[in-house]
């Protein structure tokens, strides 16, 4: 065995890189809860192809073909409604760890130097996870995959200039038809998935090469024993952590499975009850709403009421709705703070997380509802707020009173 | 071409900026119970007599009904009236293109219609079609207002007609009070063709999604296996992470 992996080693450094990544790399010894998130999307994401492989073989990328074959799958295929329903849960899964990750960084200051790279990658792999849950939501060929594709299209055609031609680009054809619903199967089982992999794999390697963050914000990396080199606050990421995850994947797996087994349309929120209809395009249903991990950016589009400054109101929407996205990339520079984590800033910042959190779920749940003047107002108003929290940012993490780091981790 | 897809867009969000036009109307909940498999077996009798003429199951094969607790023979024998082997699937006589000319809509395929509409709203549409002269089928009806669909149980059900009353709404204004009357009794009772239009949804439901009941049967052994692993793999991190201060 030792010989069959010297020779391994001496033409592919086997050894060298287990240890590099996992045996030798170290991790800090406070990991909480909240660091589950990032292996966790892992799995998620080795559910998605493995689930995704097994449907490919009986789902048919053709528009009149399409819902039918979704449900072959769920009646005729051994076990095909439980790799269906693995698959869409695992798509909302996907973002509720995603979300938990991200708000991890934004509480542990995650993003900040030498980590803004690594930030980066993880908005691009959060952007590719946002068209990947679009584009796998258009293949059913429901009423809500159409007329939410439909929208979405439409938001791509008002990009001004290249919009038009970029639209039909995108769906080969003027309109939503058999040939977008292969193109979008084209990005989902190919193009994404590759784009998703390649970043993911990059997201790690850049993780490993400044070292993970922890929830005092402090570099282990600034205390080392100076006999062994090694962070004399960082332990080996296996087995302790690898050991340690596999209690967040199984209870992962108890939420995981709950939704799968006893309630996989999770009352209309996983699963929409319209996209049991199947598409229609001569049929606008009354109430199009996006799955509701969408739905916060969705308000936002919907807050947009007014003319201003020369750019209509459905540009707005869209500038707001992509802006939304987009400016989480420039926390690693908005943030003025002189600490990392939320343990050690003060109180300007906490209130601000804390507001800025009930407008993500109050622009959410506002995105599931049929809009009214009141509904319109509220979600101006929590869009204003959600922006507030980034703009005013480089301020109040300024002026906010903290507390002084510590030299090593608390227990 | 871009004003058509300008159209489109405000066609798109029109129904986002007003309320959406459906009349709201009280549902009742439907008094079913998927586990009830003589239930079901009404339910898909009736099924087969009255809606599979006019609507498909095209998702459906015959043979699956064995999950009700029924044989090839008895489905065979009892449920097939379309010449269809028991290995087909639920297809209907109709043709879609006729359909279209006497109803102006295709009747919908009614494989998952249960999980569109959801048991409480089929429950309350079936039960409150009226006599309108005014529609083209001579029937309207309360929850789905002039709908394409025929009253197909008035024999059974009866004829009922629409009474319009002004209530008070408790605030010192007044609004309207739809509600139905019997005019012309059917040949079963109110509780009994309540009893079969609740048969008829539970086997719509079970149509909808045939393995759930399977699924929630599995769901409960993974669950168990899981909690297990849970607790091996909390003593296992605990074992490891003595050393670790």
């Amino acid at each position: 065995m030792g010989k069959l992996m010297d020779w391994i080693d001496e033409r592919l450094p086997v050894t060298a890189k287990w240890k590099l990544h996992l045996s030798e790399y170290y991790a800090p010894k406070n990991f909480n809860f909240w660091y589950y998130f990032g292996s966790l999307a892992m799995l998620v994401l080795v559910n998605q192809l493995l689930t995704g492989i097994f449907l490919t073989m009986n789902y048919k990328p053709d528009a009149s073909l399409a819902f039918a074959s979704v449900e072959y799958i769920m009646r005729d295929v051994d076990f095909g409604w439980l790799i269906r329903y693995m698959h869409s849960t695992g798509a909302s899964m996907f973002f509720v760890v995603v979300y938990l990750h991200m708000f991890r960084g934004m509480m542990y200051g995650s993003y900040r130097k030498p980590r803004e790279l690594l930030w980066l990658i993880g908005m691009m792999i959060f952007f590719v996870l946002m068209m990947l849950a679009f584009t796998g939501y258009i293949l059913p060929w429901g009423q809500m995959s159409f007329w939410g594709a439909q929208v979405i299209l439409s938001m791509v055609g008002a990009i001004p200039v290249i919009g038009e031609p970029l639209k039909d680009l995108i769906m080969g054809d003027y309109m939503l038809s058999d040939a977008a619903l292969n193109r979008f199967f084209a990005y989902h089982v190919v193009t994404l998935p590759i784009l998703l992999l390649t970043l993911v794999v990059v997201h790690v390697l850049a993780l490993h090469e400044v070292g993970s963050n922890n929830p005092d914000g402090i570099e282990i990396k600034k205390n080392k024993d100076p006999k062994t080199g090694i962070p004399v606050d960082g332990i080996p990421f296996h087995p302790y952590y690898s050991v340690k995850d596999i209690v967040g994947v199984v209870g992962f797996l108890i939420v995981f499975f709950g939704i799968i087994f006893f309630a996989p349309e999770m009352g209309g929120y996983f699963l929409e009850y319209n996209n049991f209809v199947p598409a229609n395009s001569l049929q606008t249903p009354d109430h199009i709403a996006p799955v509701w991990y969408f739905t916060p950016y969705y308000s936002m589009l919907r807050a947009a009421t007014v003319n201003f400054l020369g750019i209509d109101a459905k540009l707005w929407g869209i500038i707001l709705m992509g802006g939304s996205v987009a400016i989480f990339c420039l926390l690693p520079w908005l943030d003025r703070s002189p600490v990392k984590s939320i343990r050690y800033k003060g109180s300007y910042f906490k209130i601000a997380l804390t507001l800025f959190v009930i407008s993500v779920f109050v622009l959410g749940w506002l995105g599931t509802k049929t809009p009214t003047p009141l509904y319109t107002t509220l979600a101006q108003i929590f869009t204003v707020i959600y922006f507030a929290f980034f703009l005013l940012m480089p301020w109040y993490s300024k002026i906010d009173k903290t507390k002084p780091e510590p030299t090593r981790v608390s227990e | 071409m871009k004003k058509i897809k300008n159209i489109l867009f405000v066609l798109c969000l029109l129904p986002l900026t007003a309320f959406a036009a459906g009349v709201e109307v009280k549902l009742d909940h439907a008094p079913i119970q998927t586990t009830d498999k003589l239930s079901l077996q009404r339910g898909a009798q009736t099924f087969v007599n009255y809606c599979l003429t006019c609507h498909s199951a095209d998702y459906m094969r015959y043979n699956r009904l064995r999950d009700l607790g029924l044989s090839e023979k008895q489905i065979s024998d009892n449920l097939i009236f379309t010449g269809q082997k028991p290995g087909g699937l639920m297809h209907t006589a109709m043709v879609k293109k006729e359909a279209k000319q006497w109803f102006g809509v295709p009747p919908p395929d009614l494989s998952v219609i249960a999980r569109s509409r959801g048991a409480d709203w089929l429950y309350t549409y079936l039960r409150q079609f009226y006599r309108d002269d005014s529609t083209a089928t001579g029937w309207n009806n309360l929850v789905f207002d002039r709908a394409a669909m025929p009253h197909v149980f008035y024999q059974l059900q009866g004829e009922q007609l629409l009474k319009v009353e002004m209530v008070d709404d408790g605030h010192g204004g007044k609004h309207e009070a739809k509600k139905l009357e019997l005019s012309k009794p059917g040949t079963l009772s109110k509780t009994e063709f309540d009893k079969q239009v609740a048969d008829l949804v539970n086997y719509l439901v079970y149509l909808g999604e045939p393995a759930a009941a399977y699924r929630v049967q599995l769901g409960i052994v993974v669950m168990l296996f899981l909690f297990f692993m849970l607790g091996l793999a909390y003593a296992l991190k605990h074992e490891y992470w003595r050393d670790v201060h």
